[in-house]
């Protein structure tokens, strides 16, 4: 089974992880001015990259904390985990 | 008429006996009505003013747990997230607990709440103990990797747990489990330590 490390509790494996999404899509600063479109492209629409990309976990079995992974979608590479409040790590 | 007096029964209740089927390999008990209490702590300020009313420091490092003898008696706190805590005390102590934990929090940004009801304890000790565990839990229970102070909250046979290693060495747990699922871990801790009961201690 695949491990995950979690920022707080080290590598768990994965049945104890919920998965979050994308991560970094922030929330409208004015969400009153959004047309239909822009609202369904906020909601709805998630990239779809083949590589890294950027998403969030929660360790639900765990210390129940949501955090950030950078994980290569072809191979399920993990390149790295960080806290909400951390900046998106380089990684190549 | 005379009226029905109920009595408060704990989630195993007349399990006492089974459990004891497991001995000597694996001594099991279970430690009904303990107080659990968490606690929500964002300043770290305040956090030697709870260590005071507690007589016990905060754990810092996640997944580890701290234990001493304080103004209520033995009491255990464990790290359950980076502002969360569970503290483990004596049967009874909820309110006084609670009321105690609140005043030292005083105004900050915090939370004190009675869980005492959602998990019932469990005592694992005895040679074969760490093995029986093992059976159902991914994490590594070995001295070297979780010594005594670890605290992790993992699954155990699929069901929610937070396990304190009390002593490494000796092999001696305290698995903490919500109270809808204690009866099917009892099972299980018997299914799974069938082996376990012809054990008889070798004399060396
Ligand atoms: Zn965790």
């Amino acid at each position: 089974m695949q491990l995950i490390p979690c920022p707080w509790c080290g590598p768990r494996e994965e049945v104890e992880f919920h998965y979050g999404g994308q991560a970094h899509v922030s929330y409208p600063a004015d969400p009153a001015a959004l047309s239909d479109e822009e609202w369904a492209r906020f909601v709805f629409f998630r990239d779809n990259p083949r590589g890294p990309f950027a998403e969030r976990w929660s360790h639900t079995a765990g210390c129940r904390r949501w955090f950030n992974a950078v994980r290569d979608t072809r191979s399920y590479e993990l390149h790295a985990v960080y806290r909400l409040d951390e900046e998106r790590p380089v990684t190549t | 008429m005379t009226a029905d007096i109920r009595t408060r029964r704990s989630p195993l209740d007349g399990w006492a006996e089974r459990l004891a089927e497991l001995a000597p390999a694996v001594e099991v008990a279970e430690r009904p009505f303990r107080t659990h209490v968490t606690l929500r702590l964002r300043d770290a300020g305040r956090a030697a003013a709870v260590s005071a009313v507690l007589g016990v420091e905060l754990p810092r490092t996640p997944c580890t747990f701290t234990r001493g003898d304080g103004p209520h008696g033995p009491v255990e706190v464990a790290w359950l997230g980076p502002d969360e805590y569970l503290v483990l005390a004596e049967p009874g102590l909820q309110r006084t607990l609670e009321s105690a934990l609140r005043q030292a929090i005083g105004d900050a940004s915090g939370a004190v709440i009675d869980v005492s009801a959602q998990r019932t304890t469990l005592t694992l000790s005895g040679p074969k103990a760490r093995d029986l565990l093992a059976h159902g839990c991914a994490i590594d229970l070995h001295p070297s990797v979780s010594p005594s102070g670890t605290c992790v909250q993992a699954l155990l046979a699929q069901s929610g747990i937070v396990l304190l290693v009390r002593d490494a060495d000796a092999g001696e747990f305290t698995v903490l489990v919500r109270a809808s699922f204690a009866i099917y871990l009892a099972t299980w801790l018997l299914d799974a330590g069938v082996e376990y009961r012809e054990y008889r201690e070798v004399p060396v």
